[in-house]
């Protein structure tokens, strides 16, 4: 079966360990997990889990069912890429000298729509929202100007069909 | 009100939880709670058990004999690591259980301070539920849910640590409420009443139906709907190992065990029926063998508590989720009362050869050394149906389990998911503690029986009256049979140079036994049976048996090999 990426939303109580016990369920069946990120929701105590993996239907169809089995674990939706609107977040630290020597990167800062976030005598840090394609894209063309840190966050996604969860949590 | 200690709020949740009885070993971390036992001697019953691994399968014993959830108790480190194994074979074979372990104080949490383990870490993937408490206040709500959790809905084991400092704590107005909701967990899940008739339709319309329970039958306490329904519907019904004692093993529609070592007819007519209608069970893999070869021509119904369990392994046509005391209720006014008398023959006609080619062979043996089959045999002949049988993991297991007759629900208890050696001494004491009433017969392998053989140090003082019969052929001979089958007789580490069990156990001060002639095999067993207390039997059988019918692991179950 082909695989895919899927964003698997969970809605859980506000517990110590159940990070512990869904990622569990992944280690369980050696699955990835290519991007993982985790707070509080819009509702009061209640967290939710974002998880991307790349796996194929059916697997994706049992984990969901394993995870919602946890008892603190309230609800949990998947979605494929083209059910969700997904971002993530880099930012990227370079020497603040390049900026002044290199014009191209105040050029690339614009065309890709990032924003400087900061800026020191020693250096800047810009940051970049969209799409994994997009922050790696800004990525490669800074790398050669000697990028001093990078990091990205995982996922974060709403689905394009109303998943009201205030709604679920009545009814249970 | 007088402000009580949270280890006296443990025990008293323990009390209003029902429980009369605690499987245990004391150690540093849990010593408060130990110390509240001791004042409440008259209201719970602590049996010391010699090793932590013990007080989980004997508190699986309990449970599977009692219905009731089994309570183990440990302390922190190697006290609560000791339990894991007991404890993810109650996961996989979903049995009620709630292990209590003591921490070290919440300040030294994450200092590697003496005996601390992450216990909570350690068994998240074979729990159903754990926590770790660090607040005497917290105590009374969730004892109340781990209670709740394990014992609703698929049962399963709930770990509870709780750090000392809890223990020693004290707080004010304490009280018990026994938990009836958690607001993100629904033990039973709802079902669509519309599925249960088109459940219906699909059995009335099938020719050649095939019923397999599991264990879900006895969990749900549904047996006699489960009776109902084989009875009006005149469908074929083979059981699971965990299934088993459901309904009785003469009952005229049981036509015997499916999977491995299973029965020739209900396996080779899987493959053949054109419905399978799966009851409580899980399509264990030594259930389905091959998966893409099993059930291919058939539809099939799956009754389920838990909705992780469908289409897991087999991919069903119809779902009925839920409670199958319900829905077995539910379904019985939509079916018709028939009889299949020509389909039920072909599972007579193929159980017929089975008998032919190997149960007459091994269970009427007439010479040579004496088989694992002429003891269950003997067994049978000295018992009336309603013995619980406890057996381990192994060649004797799978030879109990066949041969045992069975008239009683919860009568056969074993460790089926995880094949956990060394099982069955300690959950046969539970077992007996669970339902004094009964006869309770453990049937060990000389393997296994190490693995435990301590646990006699617990059956002597507690006078626990478990009749021990160890199967000794000197091997651990079902991986003996796979090395002779598969690994062209290379018996690498098989072979068991074994102690004197008989001196090993009057070292216990328990009577016991040894038999290696046939004409003494129905003396010794009715010596055992009729012996007042504890009784070991070591009885010598032949070396080199093989245990068949077979699936080969990867083979398809129409497969199976009778030789």
């Amino acid at each position: 079966m082909k695989k895919t990426t899927y964003t698997i939303s969970i809605y859980t109580e506000n517990n110590v360990g159940l990070l512990n016990r869904v990622s569990a369920i992944f280690l369980k069946r050696h699955i990835n997990i290519a991007s993982i990120t985790s707070s509080e929701s819009e509702i009061p105590n209640i967290f939710r889990f974002v998880i991307v993996v790349n796996v194929n239907k059916e697997q994706v169809v049992k984990v969901v069912k394993q995870i919602e089995k946890q008892i603190e674990v309230i609800s949990v939706f998947y979605h494929t890429d083209k059910q969700t609107i997904f971002l993530e977040t880099a930012l990227y630290k370079v020497k603040s000298s390049s900026l002044f020597e290199e014009k191209q990167i105040q050029n690339m800062i614009k065309d890709s729509r990032a924003n400087i976030v900061t800026v020191k005598p020693d250096y800047f840090v810009i940051e970049k929202t969209g799409w994994r394609v997009e922050t790696e894209d800004l990525y490669q063309k800074l790398k050669p100007y000697g990028l001093l840190q990078f990091v990205r966050s995982g996922r974060i996604s709403v689905s394009k069909k109303s998943m009201d969860i205030s709604k679920i949590l009545n009814n249970k | 009100m007088k402000k009580i200690s949270g280890a006296e709020a443990i025990i008293r949740c323990l009390i209003s939880e029902g429980v009369d009885v605690l499987f245990g070993y004391p150690g540093g971390a849990i010593m408060p709670v130990y110390d509240e036992l001791y004042k409440f001697q008259k209201e719970i019953n602590h049996i010391l058990v010699r090793h932590e691994q013990g007080a989980t399968h004997a508190a699986q014993g309990y449970a599977r004999s009692s219905g009731k959830v089994g309570v183990a108790i440990a302390t922190s480190g190697p006290g609560a690591t000791n339990l894991v194994t007991g404890i993810a074979d109650a996961q996989i074979d979903s049995t009620p259980m709630v292990c209590i372990t003591g921490q070290v104080a919440s300040y030294l949490l994450g200092s590697d301070a003496f005996q601390e383990t992450d216990i909570v870490g350690i068994s998240t993937p074979v729990t159903k539920w754990n926590y770790q408490i660090t607040k005497a206040s917290e105590i009374s709500e969730i004892i109340s849910k781990a209670f709740f959790i394990a014992r609703t809905g698929r049962p399963g084991p709930v770990l509870i640590d709780i750090t000392k400092d809890a223990q020693f704590d004290m707080i004010e107005n304490f009280e018990y409420k026994k938990c009836e909701n958690i607001r993100s967990y629904s033990p039973v899940p709802t079902f669509d009443k519309s599925i249960i008739s088109e459940a219906g339709k699909l059995i009335n319309e099938s020719t050649k139906p095939l019923i397999v329970w599991g264990q879900g039958v006895i969990l749900g306490n549904a047996e006699s709907e489960f009776k109902d329904f084989v009875e009006k519907s005149g469908i074929p019904a083979a059981w699971t190992i965990l299934g088993v004692s459901a309904i009785s093993t003469n009952h005229k529609l049981n036509v015997g065990m499916v999977g491995m070592h299973g029965n020739y007819g209900p396996n080779v007519l899987t493959n053949d029926c054109d419905l399978l209608i799966a009851i409580g069970m899980r399509f264990d893999d030594r259930v389905t063998g091959d998966l893409k070869s099993y059930a291919k021509q058939a539809q099939i119904i799956h009754f389920e508590i838990d909705p992780a369990e469908v289409d897991k392994n087999v991919k069903v046509n119809i779902a009925v989720i839920g409670d199958v005391k319900q829905t077995l209720k539910e379904i019985l006014p939509h079916i018709k009362k028939r009889s299949h008398n020509s389909w039920v023959r072909k599972f007579r006609e193929l159980n017929k050869i089975e008998y032919d080619k190997v149960i007459d062979k091994e269970y009427n043996k007439q010479s040579g050394g004496l088989s694992m089959a002429e003891v269950i045999k003997s067994i049978n002949e000295n018992t009336d149906g309603n013995s619980i049988l406890v057996t381990d993991v192994g060649q004797h297991q799978m030879v109990a389990c066949r041969y045992m007759n069975f008239n009683k629900s919860k009568s056969n208890i074993t460790s089926g998911g995880l094949g956990t050696m060394g099982f069955a001494l300690p959950a046969a004491l539970g077992a007996k503690i669970g339902d004094p009433g009964r006869e309770v017969i453990a049937v060990i392998g000389d393997g296994g029986f190490q693995m435990t053989i301590q646990e006699l140090g617990t059956i002597f003082q507690t006078s626990s009256s478990v009749k021990i019969v160890i199967l000794n052929n000197e091997y651990l001979g079902m991986v003996r049979q796979w090395q002779q089958l598969f690994f062209d007789k290379r018996y690498a580490s098989t072979e068991m140079t074994n102690p004197d069990f008989v001196t090993i156990s009057k070292g216990y001060f328990i009577e016991s036994k040894r038999v290696s002639k046939r004409k003494d095999l129905n003396s010794s067993i009715r010596k055992m049976l009729s012996h007042d207390g504890p009784y070991l039997l070591e009885v010598c059988v032949e070396k080199e048996e093989n245990v068949f019918p077979m699936i080969p692991s990867g083979s398809s179950v129409s497969d199976i090999r009778l030789e």
